[in-house]
């Protein structure tokens, strides 16, 4: 896949992993799995990004006498997923547009 | 390997990075892999599943610009003492006009390949021009009822026109070549860098 739409797709994904309770780093990989395989290298870019975009937010929660860091999802990473699904409907369309010349030449 | 040992030596390998960032990176790892751990994984297991070492710091390699991490490597990790600065000082007349002078030749071989591929670039388009110019000569030609002479303009107008376009394969995968060249050139200095601070 293109590799600049590939991390926008990333991006949201990490996005809506977090967005309805707050998740941490192994967490997120594990609910993304059967959707998007993601290394681990990976996820700390996104997470690294997506915090300096102000999307996400970190706090540090003990656990098991350990640190643990959860990231929790702000207001405008809400809008970006927002963004996104519109964005989508506008591929959605012109995919639908592409798809039934080639039925039509094919 | 164990935990430690993989941190340690992760450690090791991103020693470029600005000291915050490893850090950073070091607690995101150590996490990863004790809450594998807690979720029934051997330590082995854990440490095996977070990723090789050799990738992980390809990636982040890649993922950084080379200015940054020239800084970094540059920048002292610790004061330089007096001593050293003034041989630094004292020596730049020396080092100075060498460092300079490496980078001018390699700019200057970087200017002539490009200069080569820009002359490629030009005869083919003068073959373009002349193919496609030898076709109202052709006309005039005919018009003045000089057979031969008008033949002899298609003719070769064709033969220019071919070797346009067989030309214009061939400067495409050159230009294509020298591109990846200088890609795999930029990686090079940038592994350069890592190298030297890794062992």
């Amino acid at each position: 896949m293109d590799i600049q739409l590939k991390r926008g797709l990333l991006d949201v994904s990490v996005l809506a992993a977090i967005k309805n309770e707050d998740s941490y780093g192994y967490q997120i990989i594990k609910d993304m799995k059967p959707y998007v395989t993601l290394s681990e290298s990976t996820l700390y870019t996104i997470l690294k990004r997506l915090e300096t975009a102000q999307m996400l937010t970190v706090r540090s929660v003990e656990h098991d006498g350990r640190l643990r860091k959860y990231y929790h999802i702000t207001e405008k990473g809400r809008e970006r997923i927002n963004e996104f699904r519109r964005d989508f409907n506008e591929i959605l369309t012109i995919y639908r547009y592409i798809s039934r010349e080639e039925t039509n030449n094919g | 390997m164990g935990k430690e040992e993989f941190l340690f030596n992760l450690r090791q390998r991103l020693s470029v990075l600005p000291p915050q960032d490893i850090e950073d990176r070091i607690l995101f790892y150590r996490e990863m892999i004790d809450d594998r751990i807690d979720d029934g994984m051997s330590e082995e297991a854990a440490v095996a599943a977070v990723g090789t070492i050799d990738d992980i710091s390809k990636q982040v390699m890649s993922e950084i610009p080379l200015s940054k991490l020239v800084m970094q490597t540059v920048r002292p990790k610790k004061e330089h003492n007096a001593g050293t600065l003034i041989l630094l000082i004292a020596g730049a007349p020396l080092w100075l006009p060498i460092l300079i002078a490496v980078f001018a030749v390699l700019l200057s071989l970087y200017i002539a390949l490009w200069a080569v591929q820009l002359s490629f670039w030009a005869v083919n388009l003068s073959f373009l021009l002349a193919a496609i110019v030898s076709i109202p000569a052709a006309v005039f030609f005919f018009v003045r009822a000089n057979f031969a002479g008008g033949v002899f303009l298609i003719g070769a107008g064709i033969l220019l026109l071919g070797i346009t376009m067989l030309m214009f394969v061939v400067c495409r995968l050159l230009t294509k070549a020298l591109i990846w060249l200088t890609e795999k050139f930029f990686y090079m200095i940038k592994s350069a860098f890592v190298r030297k601070e890794a062992h």
